[in-house]
């Protein structure tokens, strides 16, 4: 007996530490195949310059318009999505904690909302848009985005704000504090860091989605200046120049593909130094 | 002082679906004095703390009826001002729940949901509720350090002074030495006899040998009822019922 539980204690180091393994050689391999195919054709003109005509076919230009335009959708998408995530995941986990039946409601059907694939949402943004009289535009696009990372965002801080103990609401509580105050002074800075996470991994996905902007946010050779404006996307710019029939060009997809993992990792970045003050006020229960 | 004590319940039952947790207590806790609640483990002495300060609201599963009156003024009804009723009352609770963030503002946040915002007043009303609760000198060169810094007893403290510094009149306190060595628990227990002066102090005990060190008054309860309150005194030396006189002798321990 004894002999079997000394086993299975080994299997199951085994099995951890080959999922573990396989994860970080995934990435790896995902990573290195970027760069190696990716990093020859980086170049300065790359992402400074707009498409010149006959881009897609191999001739001059870069993706500068694709890096401006996720780099507007994305940011503008996590922002609103932030400003309704935020006060709704509070809101389930001070207010409507009372109500379990209300609350699971809630989370199943943000659940099913998390679950819908995103050309789902590219589709719903298509006819509002249509309804509107909308064109492909950034704003559009900036639409559908949101609504397809809210449910995300509200899920991953709803669990963040659920490790609070209720013993530390019930000791704002009874210093006087109002559900307000309570959510938004002590939540908050107990949660930061796991909210920071959250958001991540929302504009994560929303910068790396295409199907969602296909339809809505069209695509262009320019720079938008207008929220009106079609607006071209990275996922989309990788997709257009994996698909064109030249060597050449398929490879400039890796160099995009590259500079789009590069504008994650320096979010991710950021977003971690800025969480480290209130990861150490953090209490860990 | 009123005859009539700092807390009354009359008739308070409490229930969790069919399960009658709370049964007709009817208690006085009486004022500048420490009155301790005795009982077994699940007898319903934490949730009868909570329901003085309403924090039984936040468990919808419990059903209260009867009567708590503060100051001749029932919590119970609609309408109460329940920010203001959990205020005047400083919650201590098993184990510490320091706020996140620093130590320093640990006090000042109670103060500044209170209205207070002068750097000058904050400062002196953060020494003087951490002198208040014997931590000054622990923490005075280490105020902007993070709360979760601190060992828990001098987290416990921390709490305490937090509690303090918002002026309550009454300090709950639910087994407030129970996670703490015995170096802390003494503090703790000195500080309750120093403050008695000032506040109505109601303590949350099991332990019979803390009961008898500082209890004024006594509320003993088992199984959802109180079965005998009065002064410690008489409590200990002359109990009146069976209850009493098994559970001193240590028979439900
Ligand atoms: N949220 C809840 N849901 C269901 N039952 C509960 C809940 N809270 C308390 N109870 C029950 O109410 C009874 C009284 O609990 P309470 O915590 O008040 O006991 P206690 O006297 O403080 O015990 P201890 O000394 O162990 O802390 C127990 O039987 C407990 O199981
Ligand atoms: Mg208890």
């Amino acid at each position: 007996m004894k002999y079997f539980r000394y086993k299975e204690e080994k299997i199951f180091r085994v099995l951890m530490l080959v999922s573990t393994l396989f994860i970080v050689l995934a990435l790896a391999i995902i990573i290195f195949s970027i760069l190696y195919k990716g990093l020859p054709m980086l170049s300065w003109e790359m992402i400074s310059q707009t498409p010149k005509g006959g881009f897609y076919l191999g001739k001059e230009g870069g993706i500068l318009n694709a890096i401006i335009g996720s780099f507007y959708l994305s940011v503008c998408s996590t922002l609103l999505a932030l400003f309704v995530s935020l006060p709704l995941a509070l809101f389930m986990n001070i207010y409507l904690k009372r109500y379990k039946f209300v609350l699971n409601t809630v989370r199943f059907f943000l659940d099913l909302l998390w679950g819908v694939p995103s050309i789902v949402y590219g589709a719903f943004g298509f006819i509002i848009m249509i309804h509107f009289g909308l064109r492909a535009s950034l704003l559009a696009g900036i639409i559908t985005v949101t609504l397809f990372i809210i449910p995300i965002m509200v899920r991953a801080m709803d669990e963040v704000f659920k490790t609070v103990p209720v013993g530390l609401y019930e000791a704002s509580l009874s210093l006087g504090s109002t559900r307000s105050e309570t959510a938004y002074r002590v939540f908050l800075r107990q949660c930061y860091p796991g909210i920071i996470t959250a958001v991540l991994l929302a504009f994560g996905r929303g910068i790396g989605d295409a199907a969602s902007v296909l339809f809505t946010t069209g695509f262009t050779d320019h720079i938008p200046v207008s929220l009106m404006q079609p607006t071209a996307t990275l996922p989309l710019a990788i997709f257009f120049q994996l698909g064109a029939p030249i060597a050449e060009v398929q490879e400039r997809a890796y160099a995009a593909a590259a500079i789009l993992t590069f504008f994650i990792l320096i979010i991710s970045i950021l977003a971690r130094l800025s969480s480290g003050k209130f990861q150490r006020n953090k209490i860990n229960f | 002082m009123k005859n009539s004590g700092k807390i009354i319940t009359k008739d308070l039952n409490l229930f969790i679906g069919k399960q009658h947790i709370l049964k007709n207590v009817n208690i006085v806790v009486p004022d500048n004095k420490i009155t301790v609640i005795l009982g077994p483990s699940g007898c319903g002495k934490t949730t009868l703390l909570k329901s003085m300060n309403r924090l039984t609201d936040l468990y919808p599963e419990m059903v209260l009826s009867g009567q708590i009156l503060i100051d001749d003024k029932d919590i119970l009804k609609a309408g109460a001002e329940v920010p203001e009723i959990r205020r005047k009352m400083g919650l201590l609770s098993q184990r510490p729940y320091p706020l996140p963030m620093s130590i320093y503002k640990n006090i000042a946040y109670g103060l500044k949901i209170n209205g207070v915002s002068n750097h000058k007043e904050l400062d002196d009303k953060v020494e003087y509720y951490l002198r208040l609760a014997n931590l000054w000198d622990e923490v005075k060169d280490r105020l902007r350090e993070p709360a979760s810094t601190l060992s828990i007893g001098q987290q416990q403290r921390l709490c305490l002074a937090r509690g303090l510094a918002v002026d309550p009149e009454i300090i709950l306190a639910d087994e407030p030495t129970s996670a703490l060595d015995p170096l802390s628990s003494n503090a703790i227990e000195k500080q309750f006899v120093k403050l008695k002066s000032s506040y109505t102090i109601v303590v949350v005990t099991h332990i019979l040998r803390q009961a008898r060190r500082i209890a004024d008054h006594i509320i003993f309860m088992y199984l959802g009822e109180v079965i005998e309150q009065g002064s410690a005194n008489k409590f200990f030396n002359y109990p009146e019922m069976d209850k009493t006189r098994e559970y001193l002798k240590g028979a439900f321990n």
